[in-house]
């Protein structure tokens, strides 16, 4: 060691200390791997960016009001796609959010330790099921179903509304939200369960002793605290609806036609991207495409951070009123 | 009222014995030994398998895993012991991020920065798209199983004169293990599953594929492909694929987390 010193100067010594220490060294490596996930993402912002300029510069904010989509003329507009996304998400979510918030109120308040793990457990590994599958079993199960039976009946009762018209052809927007309410279940139930579970006995049992039966304990006094992250666990559920891609283009009818009726086919953005991606032989298809890519990209991570900071707001105590 | 939040729950629960069941029956049917050992066969001739989708799968997600994990764990272990709070945050927000990103929208990304300069599609632009979500899943369970270890156990180390790295690496990292390593089979386990991101970068194959460099068959484009075709024999192999992935996941998940139980109770006890 000694001669080590004598021959390298003071400096560079420090930093061969350092060397052999490994420190800076560990820092470095471990910093250089997390700064390259920040740069793979930035990347691909720009990508989607760059790879959309082409599209945005024709079209503009038109390119999100327009209606025709024709690969032909090269005339692009995304209004039909949002439409069926949003639709079909919003209407999954109406679906989801009852029966999985019931089912977290009972994970939580009622069930017994041993039966609410293990409910949970067989309700997490729903979220575990790849979505090609999902569209599997709905395309072969669901889509017979809906056609012999469930659209059948609500035509004969609600057919005076124009929210169920029309042939029933099985596929649809109503069934893919169906599928997607499915989906839907583990997220809107595992979080909204942590909610609850998170809400402090006092809670409860103030509720209780001044004369509340179970259920007004549970529903007002219980329920409203752990609101945010209930809310919370709603805002990521719809980014992952959003962003559905398989399940719902095996399943929506793939038709670019805005209509009032849930029975009639629709199409979605990740629906769309997914069927015509590879058959896009003009630049301009492919990049209305991508600038597509680019708004379900920006609309899911919207919600995704609006759902993250509900839960972080709900995890501080105190703060749920 | 509260008999029907007990309904909820049933029906929720029960979606997922549905879908096992039907597919049971369904798959059950039609998987045979030819499935795991023959090519598929053009419409209209019966029989064949989808040998090369599982093979093609395993090489896709084998990438995938090689390289997303090295990348998420060492970022993990960055953000856990190495980082600033403020780093750490916009780091870990970053991830979110990425792990937000729909997944077509990963395999546009991936079709952009490799199937176009490379010309042609290939197992590397499937295994990179699915990479990218193994990246996030990884960073967060490490980080999050590495914070876990107690405060005590580090400075048990580092009063033994080692250093910061050497503690990382031989006393926290080792006590985070079970965790860690759960962490990365559900997150390779949920990207097995994925199809989208696998459109137009693996697309796919009806015959096998050399090397890395081809485009790859996998058994979630292949259900896909399957499901929509209007050919009898096809659907048959679909529910044989589709039982053999979500087997495949399935357990992968259910070890997982009975291996993350043990080690929870394990640590309590």
């Amino acid at each position: 060691m000694a001669t080590v010193a004598q021959t390298v100067p003071v400096r560079a010594r420090s930093f061969f200390r350092n060397l052999r220490a490994g420190d800076q060294i560990a820092y470095l490596i471990t910093f250089l791997f997390a700064a390259s996930v920040v740069l793979v993402t930035t990347v691909l912002v720009f990508e989607l960016w760059q790879k959309s300029e082409l599209s945005i510069h024709r079209f503009g904010f038109a390119f999100l009001r327009t209606t025709t989509w024709d690969p032909v003329n090269d005339e692009f507009g995304a209004l039909p796609f949002i439409y069926g996304t949003i639709v079909t998400s919003v209407l999954g979510l109406a679906i989801s959010v009852p029966l999985g918030v019931g089912a977290a109120i009972f994970l939580s308040e009622l069930a017994p330790p041993k039966t609410s793990n293990t409910l949970t457990f067989l309700v997490e590994l729903l979220a575990a099921v790849p979505s090609v599958i999902f569209g599997l079993l709905a395309i072969f199960a669901l889509v017979p179903l809906m056609r012999l039976y469930v659209q059948p009946a609500l035509i004969k009762a609600f057919g005076w509304s124009p929210f169920f018209k029309g042939p029933t052809y099985g596929v649809g927007v109503l069934t893919a939200s169906i599928v997607l309410a499915v989906m839907m279940f583990p997220y809107i139930i595992s979080i909204s369960r942590e909610a609850l579970i998170q809400v402090p006995r006092e809670q409860r049992e103030a509720a209780l002793a001044l004369g509340a039966t179970r259920w007004e304990a549970t529903w007002d006094a219980v329920v409203p605290f752990a609101r945010l992250g209930i809310v919370g666990s709603i805002f990521l559920s719809l980014a992952r609806a959003l962003g559905e891609t398989m399940a719902v283009t095996m399943v929506i009818g793939n038709d670019p036609r805005i209509s009032a009726s849930i029975l009639a086919p629709g199409y979605t953005i990740a629906s769309v991207i997914a069927n015509e991606f590879t058959e896009a032989t003009g630049d301009m298809h492919l990049s209305a495409l991508v600038e597509l890519g680019l708004v379900l990209f920006l609309i899911t991570i919207i919600l995704n951070g609006l759902g993250q900071l509900l839960l972080i707001v709900t995890a501080k105590p105190g703060t749920a009123r | 009222m509260l008999t029907l939040t007990g309904v909820c729950a049933v029906v929720t629960a029960s979606a997922l014995f549905l879908i096992l069941g039907y597919l049971l029956w369904n798959g059950g049917k039609s998987l045979d030994w030819n499935f795991f050992t023959k090519l598929p066969l053009s419409p209209g001739d019966l029989g064949g398998g989808m040998a090369n989708a599982i093979i093609g799968s395993a090489k896709i997600v084998a990438l995938a895993a090689l390289l997303g994990v090295p990348v998420g764990f060492i970022s993990g272990v960055f953000l856990a012991e190495f980082s600033n709070k403020g780093m750490a945050d916009f780091i870990r927000y970053t991830a979110d991020l990425l792990n937000g990103v729909p997944s077509i929208v990963i395999g546009i990304f991936a079709w952009t920065i490799i199937v176009v300069p490379m010309r042609h599609f290939s197992a590397w632009a499937g295994g990179f798209a699915l990479s990218l979500m193994v990246i996030p899943v990884t960073l967060r369970a490490t980080e999050q199983f590495l914070t876990q270890v107690p405060l005590s156990l580090r400075e048990g180390a580092l009063a033994l004169g080692a250093s910061k790295w050497k503690s990382v690496a031989t006393v926290v990292i080792p006590a985070a293990r079970t965790g860690v390593l759960t962490g990365i089979i559900l997150g390779v386990a949920r990207v097995s599953g994925e199809t989208a991101p696998l459109l137009f970068t693996a697309l796919n194959n009806q015959f096998w594929s050399k090397g890395f460099n081809e485009p790859t068959a996998s058994l979630p484009v292949m259900i896909y492909t399957h499901a929509i075709s209007p050919y009898e024999d096809w659907h048959r192999q679909a529910w044989a694929a589709g039982l053999v992935l979500l087997g495949l996941v399935l357990v992968a998940n259910i070890a997982a987390r009975m291996v993350l139980a043990r080690g929870a109770a394990a640590q309590r006890g």
